[in-house]
């Protein structure tokens, strides 16, 4: 095959080697990991390099692969329980670890290259260090200072040599990181106006949280083995 | 002499021209900008967390709520990204009628940024105009879906249901006489087609129309020529795209350059600036708007000569029809699975971008096989556009920055999300 991207990840394979490891993918999309060590030396030459010239940065992301695969309701044998009363919710796993899993975190790059009509993307994971840390990219990229930002404001993810690393999408004073998986949708504090006091009060939220669409997974063969991401490899 | 000390002034984030929620935290030396700091998330609603609790076909409806003047093109970027994980192929009048209304939607946002551009550096009479041109395109909208802004037409393998028939008609009225009535429903005898194609004889007029009130404007070009220059390279450096990086004079639109639907089949150009200023920004909108219009009118002379199927016919993402299920378990079951559990969809990763009409908006999902997406990631042209404000208005009078927001189209739903 000699589309533009094989060709492309030819060369990258050709110039970075191991640095860089090629996640199949199905959509055909070209998908790289790479160490958070590699992270500025690979996208300065990514973007300064010619046959690369990656020259925009067009999306940073945090994700959050902690519940990555967890169905809440089993559906392998039938169950008497009905649909919603057989969910179980997950327990709540505090950050307060002084380690998390190698691949709990990442930041995901989307790169676009104008001059050779090309699009790439890059993730890194952020490690087991608490809070998760990686390089900033924004000396290389300037569209990256509020993206970063973000994914430190919602998944609590810090980016060394960012200029201005403020909560940017959240509250004022708010407290946690809200997009990670562990933090619940509905919130852990809710406001209201006091007339007593005079002034709008913080208080813990009161109501149940409740799953109206259990998430499940099914093994379905409606798909052929070759769609699936880490089968394929076009 | 007393030494004269900057100082900081707080705009918005209830004050008429910024545009929504915006806060701005200036800080002004006499009456010049030296630095801008936006305070965003004063609309945050957390779009995305709440997609990943949601299975995938109810989060269509909060993709119209994220730029709320551009409606269809969201929904769009966020059905490509699916559809790009299903693997799923659309029928071809499925694509020309979402080429159509991508289109459509692209004159209202644009109309919406004349308007309200105009308005915000004193030209009054401009949003009026605009807004008698939208309240046509809003009727499309209303007649293809029901709604008048938050769609939810495109679903995953199609558009929800073919056009319609007939065009809504004005109700009699002691405000109207029957002559005035007449002449309002004469547009409206036909076929929603009909009612397009005549929009879009009438459009490139109301254009002129615009253009003769502002283009050669002395007061509307000291407002914007030479305010808030971006040269071609800070421009890609800062991530801007869609009309804010063509008005830098980078030839860069998705529609030509990774072609989605059928916009490889349509015929029209790509307007691009000169100087990167506000007014070569504004000269790239209307075009872009005549250009829009010429894309709508190929798309109406292809859907009426070719009927056809509008969803795909996958009922385990699409629907059955009505009739079906009358009379076919299968179908039945079908629907019950479909609108309580919804569709699993393969383990991966997308990322699909459109050219939406502020920019390039992407949809990047991740999904573990599950019936709800693992994670959304939404990329707001606008988020990008105003993390620049602060370049942009650098050195510039404080009125300038109301030039600015005009000029960056800037909507709160989509930045904050």
């Amino acid at each position: 095959m000699t589309s533009p991207y094989e060709t492309l990840a030819a060369r990258i394979d050709a110039r970075f080697g191991e640095q860089m490891q090629r996640v199949a993918s199905s959509c055909r999309e070209l998908t790289y990991e790479l160490d958070k060590d590699d992270l500025i030396a690979v996208a300065t030459a990514l973007r300064n390099e010619s046959h690369f010239g990656f020259e925009m940065l067009v999306d940073v992301c945090g994700v959050d692969y902690l519940d990555y695969g967890s169905d809440e309701w089993t559906t392998n044998s039938a169950t008497g329980t009905g649909f919603s009363r057989g969910v179980e919710r997950a327990s709540v796993i505090l950050d307060e670890a002084d380690e998390f899993d190698a691949r709990r975190f990442a930041v995901v790059y989307h790169l676009l290259s104008i001059q050779n009509n090309l699009r790439l993307r890059l993730r890194v994971y952020t490690g087991t260090s608490n809070p998760p840390i990686v390089r900033s990219v924004v000396d290389i990229w300037n569209g990256a200072n509020w993206f970063e930002r973000e994914a430190f404001d919602l998944y609590g993810i810090l980016f060394e040599g960012h200029p201005d690393l403020r909560r940017i999408l959240t509250d004022y004073g708010f407290i946690g990181h809200p997009f990670r998986k562990d933090f619940p949708l509905m919130g852990n504090v809710e406001v209201s106006y006091d007339a007593d006091e005079g002034r709008v009060v913080y208080k813990p939220v009161s109501i149940e949280p409740r799953t109206l669409v259990p998430r499940v997974i099914r093994d379905d063969n409606r798909y052929s083995a070759d769609l699936k991401d880490g089968n394929g490899d076009g | 002499m007393a030494e004269i000390q900057s100082y900081t002034m707080n705009f918005g984030p209830q004050h008429p021209a910024a545009h929504g929620v915006l806060r701005l935290v200036l800080e002004i030396e006499g009456e010049t900008i030296q630095k801008a700091d936006p305070h965003v998330g004063l609309l945050h609603r957390a779009t995305e967390k709440l997609a990943e609790s949601k299975p995938f076909n109810q989060s269509i409806g909060y993709m119209d709520r994220l730029d709320y003047v551009s409606m269809m093109c969201n929904e769009h970027g966020y059905v490509m990204a699916i559809e790009k994980l299903l693997g799923l192929e659309v029928p071809t009048r499925a694509q020309y009628i979402r080429v159509m209304f991508d289109e459509m939607t692209r004159v209202l946002n644009h109309l919406m940024w004349l308007g309200a551009h105009g308005l915000d550096i004193g030209a009054m009479t401009m949003f009026l105009y605009c807004f008698r041109e939208r309240e046509d395109l809003m009727d499309c909208y209303e007649a293809v879906s029901g709604t008048r802004m938050h769609a939810t037409y495109y679903r995953p393998g199609g558009v929800y249901r073919d056009l319609p028939e007939t065009m809504p008609k004005y109700a009699e009225s002691r405000f109207r006489s029957k002559k005035e009535l007449d002449g309002m429903n004469s547009v409206r005898e036909g076929s929603m087609l009909d009612f397009i194609e005549d929009f879009t004889v009438r459009f490139p007029a109301c254009v002129d129309e615009y253009e003769t009130l502002l283009t050669d404007n002395r007061i509307w070009k000291q407002r914007t020529v030479n305010i808030a220059v971006v040269s071609p390279e800070r421009a890609m450096q800062l991530g801007f795209t869609g009309p804010m990086l063509r008005g830098s004079g980078v030839e860069w639109d998705l529609r030509k350059k990774q072609p989605y639907e059928v916009y490889d089949q349509m015929d029209f150009d790509i307007p691009v600036g000169v100087n990167g200023d506000c007014y070569d920004r504004y000269l790239v909108r209307v075009e872009e708007m005549r250009q829009s219009n010429r894309i709508m009118k190929q798309c109406i002379d292809w859907l009426r000569d070719n009927p056809g199927p509008v969803i795909a016919d996958d009922h385990k993402i699409a629907p059955p029809t009505r009739v079906e299920m009358k009379d076919d378990m299968e179908s039945l079951i079908h629907h019950f699975k479909l609108f309580t559990e919804g569709y699993c969809v393969p383990e991966g990763e997308a990322y699909a971008a459109i050219e939406h009409p502020k920019g390039e908006f992407g949809v990047y999902i991740v999904s573990d096989g599950a019936n709800k997406p693992y994670r959304v990631k939404i990329r707001a042209p606008g988020f990008a556009h105003l993390s620049a404000m602060s370049e942009m208005v650098e050195g510039h009078m404080l009125a300038d920055v109301v030039a600015v927001i005009g000029t960056q189209d800037i909507v709160f739903g989509e930045v904050d999300r």
